[in-house]
């Protein structure tokens, strides 16, 4: 059933698996013990960054596949999507499995798109269980986007730093986890701006637009969820779209986090904070669905931001269109098992 | 309708300006001084030292010598991670000078050396540099075909 932009499954798409894998660097970040693998160079036994992240892509999803307690020929179809130029990642990625692929480009909102799309097609039933992934990788990013990486430049203080970091989850139409319960397909949205160093403010809009179509939508408020978390709007986005919501009669609260802002520490000197792809993807694949798990929360808005721009159509003077999609994931875990978990947990302490 | 949109993003431009945290120009200008200064010192004490060594060299040869060192001291400070460390921290002070033009080369052949010799290392050495060597270029000749006629 859908509204407007808004799709309500009927029978809740769970997602059964997870897993996420990252850099050093990200390792040492804010999310450092929730990760599953953190990996000890950024090359991950590769000789070059782009084979790196393909193979990040490709641990990713066997870990989803193996922490889902499922046989790889259980996985019918694999979404998957990257920053690179014909996301030749994922693509290439999925020569390694035996399962139907389908490439998806949301830039740093592939994550939710993906998920969005996979819960649609697993909710219609059309699909029993699908995989759905993302990676970006900061050398890779870095190269394609800017600079070589010894080049000695300074980086602006709008900037960001690209998340070396894969994430995969799997959806089945039963199991336990937490399950998707809504989904809100983003507009394209350009509000004119023009520095690529600046994408907080470019896709602020955007993430702006599709929360106010999803709470339009399904008829609720910022109060209604634990968390609203948006993917990677940086320090200077994550405080452009509360001006945004506030100019719209939307307070947001405490409840408002932003991965991008969350992941590195202070002393990490990544300026407005982390982006890419594995952003989103990572954090929700370990410290969002975790807590999910455990029954800590039990409603987030999960909304990653994508910036789609190339650094041709930037260097014939366009402007950045952004894009936002946000799925709502609900907790499985009723108030006796948190009990019980609170308690095992005190336990250990 | 066009006219409105257009109104929209200049006032969210605008408003995005003055929310940009701006970089201290006092801290950075300092650092850039005392990193350029320090390289400048270096080109001179080289200089100084071939000129020492071999007293019979005539002052253009040793300035080609100077800047040959240079040129190679900054390569391989790329080459072992550290040139881009001190370009972080001197921002314009260690880019002006010609090591920042050694590193803009090196770091270009070295970041597409796995795409091959000639595609890779050949093609893309002068991403970054290209454009200061067709200035110099251009710059050299306006200045030749003026100098023609004075």
């Amino acid at each position: 059933m859908h509204i407007h932009q808004t799709v309500i499954f009927r029978h809740k798409p769970v997602i059964i698996g997870s897993y996420s894998i990252v850099g050093p660097k990200e390792g040492k970040g804010n999310f450092g013990p929730y990760f599953n693998y953190v990996m000890k160079d950024d090359c991950f036994g590769e000789n070059t960054y782009e084979k790196a992240e393909k193979k990040m892509i490709q641990s990713a999803i066997v870990g989803a596949i193996e922490n889902a307690k499922i046989k790889p020929n259980d996985i019918n179809l694999m979404l998957a999507g990257d920053l690179l130029n014909q996301i030749i990642s994922s693509s290439y990625a999925a020569r390694y499995f035996n399962f139907a692929y389908l490439g998806l480009f949301g830039a740093c909102s592939t994550i939710a798109e993906s998920l969005a799309v996979g819960a649609s097609l697993v909710d219609g039933g059309e699909f029993d269980t699908v995989v759905c992934s993302t990676a970006s990788h900061f050398s890779t990013a870095e190269r394609q986007f800017r600079f070589p990486l010894e080049l000695g430049n300074q980086r602006p203080p709008t900037s960001q730093w690209t998340v070396t970091g894969a994430g995969a989850c799997v959806i089945a139409n039963e199991g336990n986890g937490p399950r998707i319960t809504m989904a809100t397909f983003g507009k394209v949205i350009d509000w004119g701006i023009k520095d690529v160093n600046n994408m907080g403010a470019a896709m602020a809009p955007a993430a702006m637009e599709t929360m106010i179509a999803h709470f339009k939508d399904t008829d609720t408020t910022p109060d209604d969820y634990d968390l609203i978390v948006t993917g990677d709007l940086g320090k200077l986005g994550s405080e452009i779209l509360i001006d945004l919501m506030e100019d719209n009669g939307y307070k947001l609260g405490i409840n408002y986090k932003d991965c991008g802002q969350m992941f590195y520490t202070r002393n990490q000197n990544t300026l407005c904070g982390g982006s890419g792809c594995g952003c989103s993807a990572s954090v929700l694949n370990s410290f969002l669905i975790k807590k999910l798990r455990e029954g800590e929360y039990k409603k987030i808005l999960f909304m990653p931001t994508g910036a789609l721009m190339s650094t041709t159509a930037t260097q014939q003077g366009e402007t950045i269109p952004g894009v936002c999609h946000a799925i709502v994931l609900e907790s499985d875990v009723n108030s006796d098992q948190i009990k019980e978990n609170k308690k095992r947990r005190n336990k250990k302490v | 309708m066009d006219n409105e949109l257009k109104k929209r993003n200049e006032a969210y431009n605008k408003y995005v300006k003055a929310k940009i945290p701006k970089t201290k120009a006092w801290p950075s200008l300092f650092n850039s001084f005392i990193v350029g200064g320090i390289i400048c010192c270096l080109g001179q004490g080289i200089n100084d030292l071939i000129l020492y060594w071999f007293p019979n060299m005539a002052q253009q040869t040793a300035w080609a010598y100077t800047l040959i060192v240079l040129i190679f001291l900054a390569s391989f400070l790329t080459g072992i991670g550290v040139y881009d460390k001190i370009g972080k921290f001197a921002g314009g002070g260690s880019i002006v000078p010609i090591t920042g033009f050694s590193n803009s080369i090196t770091s270009s052949a070295l970041e597409f050396k796995h795409e091959g010799i000639i595609y890779g290392i050949c093609v893309k050495m002068f991403t970054i540099a290209g454009p200061v060597i067709v200035t110099g270029v251009v710059a050299s000749i306006a200045v030749g075909i003026i100098y023609l006629f004075i």
